[in-house]
């Protein structure tokens, strides 16, 4: 083992990923499992036609609270967290000056507290940030013995029914306060795989009891880190630090959905956040790039960092996601183009090993997206 | 009488009397790889070198490397692998077999280790 090994975080799950087979790798300053011995292929399959048990405590889970907490945290965010219900749940994004993405995350209004999940790769950041723009406002409290569980894929709900009968009064994009088989539980019904699914936040010390319980239901089968990013992916879903970042602003991201109607030029607290002139303006004016979906025929996968050519060899655009889609049965990606490329059915090339390999630009997600809404 | 070798970078190599050898991954390979959805083969007739980089091995998580163990001109590639990447997954000394190469240095065959060498230093 190398000191590099040893310096990795493990969650409280570890060694119940050893017991299975998870084959261990560095991420994001973990060691967490990218497969297990079913293999990232049929492990995607599973959580589409069943469901998936995924470890993410690596992510970070924080807790703010005080008088002003939603109002305050629309300082960092061009987003509505002042009317958002209690218990419902909504996706957002930290911008920075230039209208640029530092992370991307989900707010929860838990009554008492806004529940936020950072990416685990930029939870550090996103604290300091946290504590500096609202450390005199709020509470600011990082649950560092929390673990967090995803049951992702069209039988989560039925094993949660059984598990936690409360479970099925939540739509997708809400949150309760669960009982699941005695284990006490946060649950949002979300997720990052486009099917139905819950996340679940647990005490270190009951966690892996919590993942026993539902790895024996016989829809469960645990999945790694690699059929996250494909799932992630064929859903159609960005993954910070490569389709989003800290150059790249949500209006070119396509993520125009996110940002809220009441924090737009025209709405009720418009602005307030970093980078909104720059975004509010984007908005009206438009942008010279946007990411756009792409499939390639055959089997070969184009992959992050493919340069894109149109027909007469000039540079385009650039690929930020991609691989082969198991359920697709073929090679997904996504990436930035100049926006004279964006429409559907563009046909572009890209550069993979000095070949152009034919891509067309296809509609988001990849797959249909299963939430449940009721 | 044929010889079987294999390389660090856990490639086998059968090279037979007349000057040919067969060139493929072994099993601990395809396994630590998962299950492969595309193979790029390069083209019969290309002259390569020991270490040359002569076909891509693409699983749904990542792209690698297939490293020429020796040197020579490929004669033939195993087109089955184009529709059927499982193939290597699932006989990866057998049907999964890369390419063919007429060897331009039979030498490089000592450099290569033997079964026991090659399973002692997996474990």
């Amino acid at each position: 083992m190398t000191d590099n090994d040893e310096q990795l975080l493990k969650t409280a799950l570890y060694d119940l990923h050893v017991e299975l087979g998870g084959k261990m790798v560095p991420f994001a300053g973990y060691s967490m499992p990218v497969q297990y011995p079913m293999g990232i292929m049929e492990e995607h399959k599973h959580t589409r036609h069943q469901a998936g048990l995924f470890d993410v405590s690596h992510m970070g889970q924080v807790r703010i609270s005080g008088d002003n907490a939603a109002l305050a945290l629309e300082r960092l965010m061009p987003v509505d967290v002042v009317n958002l219900g209690e218990m419902k749940q909504r996706y957002a994004l930290f911008t920075n000056e230039k209208g640029g993405v530092m992370d991307d995350l989900m707010v929860t209004n838990a009554g008492d507290y806004l529940f936020l999940v950072v990416n685990a790769a930029c939870k550090e950041q996103d604290i300091s940030h946290l504590h500096q723009h609202l450390g005199d406002d709020c509470e600011i409290e990082v649950l560092e013995d929390y673990a967090l569980l995803a049951l992702q894929g069209p039988e989560a709900g039925a094993v949660m029914a059984r598990l936690a009968p409360k479970s099925q009064d939540m739509v997708f994009m809400t949150a309760a306060q669960i009982d699941i088989d005695g284990v006490e539980c946060f649950v949002t019904r979300s997720g990052y795989t486009g099917e139905d699914g819950f996340e679940i936040s647990v005490p270190n010390k009951q966690a892996e009891q919590l993942a026993r319980t539902l790895l024996v239901q016989p829809e469960v089968e645990p999945v790694g880190l690699g059929a996250r990013d494909s799932l992630r992916l064929e859903a159609g879903l960005c993954l910070y630090g490569h389709d989003l970042d800290t150059e790249t602003t949500p209006v070119e991201s396509t993520l125009l959905w996110a940002l809220s109607k009441s924090r737009r030029a025209d709405g009720e607290r418009p602005g307030g956040y970093p980078g909104d002139d720059i975004i509010m303006s984007q908005i009206t004016d438009g942008v010279s790039r946007k990411r756009v979906g792409l499939k390639a025929q055959g089997r070969m996968p184009v992959r992050e960092g493919a340069v894109l050519v149109d027909a007469d060899d000039q540079e385009v655009g650039v690929v930020t996601s991609g691989g082969f889609g198991p359920t697709v049965e073929g090679p997904v990606a996504m990436g930035y183009v100049k926006t004279d490329y964006i429409a559907i059915d563009t046909v572009l090339f890209a550069m993979v090993r000095d070949k152009k390999v034919e891509v067309t630009v296809s509609k988001m997600p990849f797959v249909e997206q299963r939430y449940y809404r009721g | 009488m044929s010889t079987l070798g294999f390389t660090d970078d856990h490639e086998w190599v059968v090279a037979e009397d007349d000057g040919t050898a067969l060139v493929g991954i072994t099993d601990y390979a395809q396994e630590q790889l998962g299950e492969l959805v595309y193979i790029e083969l390069p083209e019969v007739g290309t002259e390569v070198e020991k270490g040359d980089a002569v076909a891509v091995i693409e699983s749904v998580k990542s792209a690698s490397d297939l490293m020429m163990p020796v040197s020579g001109e490929i004669i033939e590639i195993n087109d089955e692998l184009d529709g059927d990447p499982g193939k290597v997954n699932e006989d990866p000394m057998g049907a999964g077999w890369f390419l063919k190469v007429k060897l331009s240095d039979d030498s490089e065959l000592d450099d290569l280790m033997d079964e026991v060498s090659y399973q002692e230093g997996l474990e």
